[in-house]
């Protein structure tokens, strides 16, 4: 049986539609599940659940060969004997306790000499040095966050479990701590599941992707293969993101990047270096149909190419561009018809080159 | 003053405070964490003594350790004596009289603690004693402290209940209070008025503590 992961699990809060998440993936090394959905969709009690902070009615959740909960046979497992990391979106450092306490804190199995040992180790690891006797209220918030990381760390947990770990920083330290975040998770090579609703954060860190809404999981599939090929509207509602594909930088002046994907240049917003390989994410929204030979706009991206599908939405209508790759636009039926838009005809799509988001590829 | 009357006083007061801090936070974890429906019940009997007249109490407690019922035969035949009129006697029901003063401070401490705190202790692996002591004992510390604080000035100023199960029994179960109502019986105000100003004092600067210990900003000595 290869190395898996199970979840099947119903539970009901009052005034709520019940969690009925069904999940299985393969687990390997440093496989990173990310449970992407908009609040309230169930996500962070599936996390909290297989932390077994909250009991399903009934279901089952298996990782690897332990089973954790199995409401059949009344296998409850406490989270104390789950050896798991777990980091609540607030990181809930304790108060009391400096940092170097607080990442002592789950080591009271160790004898003091390795205990101390494993401090230290994990300080240098989180780059936490000479903070050791600092309280966590005196912290900033990147720093919190990789206090919070390295107490869930430092027991040596079999599954780390990460609840918006960058949500409750701001927009610049988040960018930065994404990529080490990426890093920190492939080099301690622990199987993580990280709840977040950010797509970048979903293309970044994760292995696998399952999909939540309204207490169901939509789909599980590789994150931009997720994102590029959503398995009902449901999803790509979801998701928000239609268009996801792999590019490489080519160019990248005063910010501006120049990215080839299948041969078609564009132009986004990022400071990735030339040669890197990057995922290029274009919402349907952001993308202008335009009738191939009209003139000049401020836009930076002009892709010539073929309407290869109109597909309507309610009062919007969908429309799918093969311009090397396919390219996603939502537009007006008033658009459509103003345009004589029909599979094959050639247009242009424009894009401003802020609304294509350049997303590093993990390696 | 009658010195003995103190001692005896602040002996039983000690006792009850001690005794009520280890019989009170279980019961306090227990009113504070426990999901079940009927809590309400228990919390209810444990905030009796608030409002119930100590004579009352005292009543109760007088026939349910005395010579008639099976808690009271089982205490003298293992101990040789019965309980009513005893220091022990007494002990126990000043317990139970300043059971609230204990569990309704610790109970609300329990409460302010930060339940994701606790939630991220259990996922380190450490268990829920081990959790209770190293993490919600340190944060509840204000609360714990008023508790104690507030069952020893509680106990401090008894008197019905100690009429009722202790009796008058100099050098065992005749308290302060006791002796200030004897001293004005007999006319002699001025020895009554010694000893209730010294009561006054001590409960006074009893209080001073806990409000001092509860507020934001430490008043007594700067927070760390």
């Amino acid at each position: 049986m290869a190395a898996e992961m199970i979840i099947d699990m119903t539970k009901t809060f009052s005034g709520r539609a019940p969690i009925q998440a069904r999940l299985r993936y393969e687990v390997e090394a440093s496989t990173v599940l990310i449970l992407f959905g908009p609040s309230g969709s169930g996500k962070t009690t599936i996390l909290r659940s297989v932390a077994g902070l909250e009991w399903p009615e009934e279901g089952r959740i298996q990782f690897l060969s332990r089973i954790w909960l199995e409401t059949k046979s009344g296998i409850r497992v406490s989270p104390q004997d789950r050896q798991i990391g777990y980091m609540p979106q607030d990181y809930a450092l304790f108060p009391t306790y400096s940092v170097a306490g607080n990442i002592a804190y789950g080591l009271g199995g160790l004898a003091p000499h390795d205990r101390s040992k494993r401090v230290a180790e994990v300080v240098e690891l989180f780059q936490l040095q000479g903070f050791e006797a600092t309280k966590p209220r005196e912290l900033s918030g990147g720093q919190q966050q990789r206090v919070a990381l390295a107490r869930a760390v430092a027991p040596r947990p079999q599954l780390l479990l990460l609840d918006e770990p960058l949500s409750a920083l701001d927009a610049p330290t988040r960018l930065q701590l994404r990529g080490e975040l990426r890093t920190l998770l492939k080099q301690l090579a622990l199987p993580s599941i990280i709840v977040t609703h950010d797509w970048a954060e979903a293309l970044t860190l994760g292995d696998v992707m399952a999909v939540m809404g309204e207490g169901q999981v939509h789909q599980v599939g590789k994150p931009h293969e997720v994102f590029s090929c959503p398995a009902d509207a449901n999803v790509a509602r979801i998701v928000g993101v239609e268009t996801v594909v792999q590019g490489q930088v080519i160019e990248n002046a005063n910010g501006l990047a120049t990215v080839a994907v299948n041969g078609t240049r564009l132009k986004g917003l990022g400071s990735a270096a030339i040669g890197a390989a990057v995922y290029v994410c274009i919402r349907a929204e952001d993308v202008v149909v335009e009738q191939a030979g009209s003139g000049r706009t401020s836009a930076r991206n002009h892709l010539m190419g073929r309407v290869s599908g109109i597909a309507p939405q309610g009062v919007m209508v969908q429309v799918t561009i093969d311009c090397g790759f396919p390219l996603t636009a939502t537009i007006t039926r008033g658009a459509v018809e103003d345009l004589g838009l029909v599979p094959g005809a050639s247009v242009i799509a424009a894009i401003k080159a802020g609304a294509v988001h350049l997303v590093p590829r993990s390696s | 003053m009658n010195w003995t009357a103190i001692w005896v006083t602040f002996k039983l007061a000690s006792l009850t405070a001690g005794v009520l801090l280890v019989v009170g936070l279980p019961i306090a974890y227990w009113l504070t964490f426990s999901k079940w429906r009927w809590k309400f019940i228990v919390e209810s009997v444990v905030a009796l003594p608030l409002v119930l007249p100590p004579t009352v109490l005292g009543f109760y407690i007088l026939v349910a350790i005395g010579p008639h019922s099976p808690v009271g035969r089982f205490y003298s035949d293992v101990v040789g004596h019965p309980l009513p009129f005893t220091f022990e006697g007494l002990l126990l029901a000043s317990i139970l009289y300043s059971l609230p003063f204990a569990v309704q401070p610790f109970a609300a401490a329990f409460e302010q603690v930060d339940r994701r705190l606790i939630e991220a202790s259990w996922t380190l692996g450490v268990s829920k004693l081990a959790t209770f002591f190293k993490l919600i004992v340190p944060l509840s510390m204000a609360g714990l402290v008023t508790g104690a604080v507030l069952s020893f000035a509680h106990t401090l100023g008894e008197f019905g209940v100690v009429l009722m199960v202790g009796g008058n029994i100099e050098g065992e179960t005749r308290t302060v209070s006791i002796d200030i109502y004897d001293e004005v019986q007999a006319l002699n105000y001025a020895g009554a008025a010694k000893t209730a100003l010294l009561l006054l004092a001590v409960s006074y600067g009893v209080l001073l503590l806990v409000y001092a210990m509860n507020r934001k900003v430490w008043a007594v000595w700067p927070q760390k």
